[in-house]
């Protein structure tokens, strides 16, 4: 194993590292907002600083290796690749805390047909989902696995989409406390938003192994 | 902190020309350190301060304090010999010697005056593995040297380097006469070699300094303009100067 082979194992291991993080920090969010479990919101809160932490150390490492060791072809792309799963992890690793701090700020449980309506356990489900693909894609490089996330990626477009019909719907009946079913659909945009970052992730996975650029295409 | 060189105030003249101006460096054991810097900016002269190789230039004259593991190397005591034994060199062209490959390796052992052949199989072996040559000669040792293709020579006198025991290993651009593949493998040898030693490397690929080297010294005109860490050096130079040098804009 080469010196430049040893830092990209080990910077490998970093971004798995960072990708369970945030994977687990979603699905303690879920808990945290379904069971309104205040404890679970303060830990993901909590953790969130060493998923700051992590990121910077991993956008530090990149740079290190791009200056020392000037990476080329699988080992550039790697490097490049890694610098923009980080940034988008790290955004996950944001909305999770953003959820987190909203199931802090409730006096009460949510009203559990509000989040059927909202259908927010599917889209935690969807989303969770697809980092696991994404992260196994990674492992595996697995560019099949990895495109796969495309296609989830529509289904939690779906639970956005109805997200604004269901809050159209309440608002035209003047359903009271609309402070609760607002920031219902905001927690269903940041799920969106979770899954347009790991469809990110994915592509810079299949740009690390196949050399190809999907962004702003189709995604075949 | 336990420096294994630590250089003070170091000048050096050749007659008149002042080629190292006030140096001062620390290095620690078991670490690489790469000297960069333009042709004739001081850093292969400094090198050579290291193990006194400069000793017989005519108009050579230096300033100064050197200690190795706390000694002063300069010292009237000190036995030339003795110190290259543990501050040992190797080139940039290799340059064995046209006997075997056994010989070569042996021969800083055999002047010292051993002939146990025990003693001598032994060396041969352990400096041929730590050189990561002995799976491509042990078959033919009783071989010309010569006959190795050059990244194998170079291998071969980082052995006979090594087969004398030093604590210090200078390498003068080990690698600047050699193919691609060849450099790879004198570069992870040297990063392996930290294990045991304490390496500095002169060198002229910048690149090189950057995969082999834990820090840098940048030298121009004499002058010891930066050194730090690699990473430091090659991510955030203080300097100007280094940042020209090391973006290419000047040197």
């Amino acid at each position: 194993m080469t010196h430049l082979d040893t830092e990209i194992h080990q910077l490998r291991e970093e971004i798995i590292d960072l990708h369970r993080m945030v994977r687990t920090q979603l699905v303690k969010c879920k808990t945290a907002l379904l069971s309104f479990d205040r404890d679970m919101a303060k830990e993901v809160v909590a953790t969130e600083k060493r998923i700051n932490a992590l990121e910077l150390k991993i956008d530090r490492d990149c740079e290190n290796i791009l200056a020392l060791f000037n990476p080329v072809a699988v080992d550039l792309r790697f490097i490049l690749a890694v610098l923009k799963i980080n940034n988008n992890l790290e955004r996950i690793g944001d909305h999770a805390e953003g959820i987190a701090r909203y199931v802090l700020d409730l006096d009460k449980a949510n009203d559990p047909e509000v989040v059927t309506r909202y259908r927010v356990e599917e889209g935690f489900e969807v989303a969770v989902s697809m980092i696991d693909d994404s992260l196994a894609a990674l492992l595996n490089e697995d560019t099949a696995l990895a495109r796969k996330v495309f296609l989830k990626d529509e289904a939690l477009d779906h639970v956005n989409k109805n997200a604004t019909m269901v809050t159209i719907d309440l608002i035209r009946k003047n359903t009271p406390d609309p402070l609760h079913y607002v920031n219902t659909m905001s927690i269903v945009r940041k799920l969106e938003r979770v899954g347009d970052q790991t469809k990110n992730i994915a592509e810079e996975i299949i740009f690390f192994i196949e050399a190809k650029v999907l962004k702003h295409g189709r995604k075949n | 902190m336990n420096y294994k060189i630590y250089a003070h105030n170091v000048n050096v003249y050749y007659g008149d020309n002042h080629v190292i101006k006030g140096v001062n460096m620390n290095i620690a054991p078991n670490t690489v350190t790469a000297f960069i810097g333009p042709s004739g900016c001081g850093k292969s002269t400094f090198l050579r301060v290291l193990n006194r190789m400069n000793d017989y230039i005519v108009g050579y004259r230096k300033e100064g304090e050197i200690l190795i593991d706390g000694e002063d190397i300069y010292a009237r005591n000190v036995r030339v010999e003795e110190l290259r034994k543990k501050v040992g060199m190797v080139f940039q062209k290799p340059n064995p010697f046209p006997k075997t490959i056994y010989e070569n390796v042996t021969y800083g052992l055999v002047i010292q005056g051993i002939k146990d052949k025990r003693v001598l199989d032994e060396a041969v072996e352990t400096s041929l593995k730590a050189s990561a040559l002995w799976d491509e000669v042990k078959d033919s040792l009783k071989k010309s040297a010569l006959a190795l293709s050059g990244g194998q020579q170079q291998r071969l006198c980082i052995a006979r380097t090594l087969a004398t025991s030093p604590s210090v290993v200078l390498m003068d651009e080990p690698a600047s006469a050699l193919d691609p593949i060849s450099t790879a493998k004198i570069e992870e040898l040297i990063y392996e070699l930290k294990q045991k030693y304490t390496i500095i490397i002169v060198t002229h690929n910048m690149q090189q300094a950057g995969r082999v080297s834990d820090s840098t010294a940048f030298f121009y005109m004499g002058d010891l303009i930066e050194y730090n860490t690699t990473k430091e050096i090659f991510t955030n130079p203080q300097q100007t100067r280094t940042q020209n040098y090391i973006t290419g804009r000047f040197g």
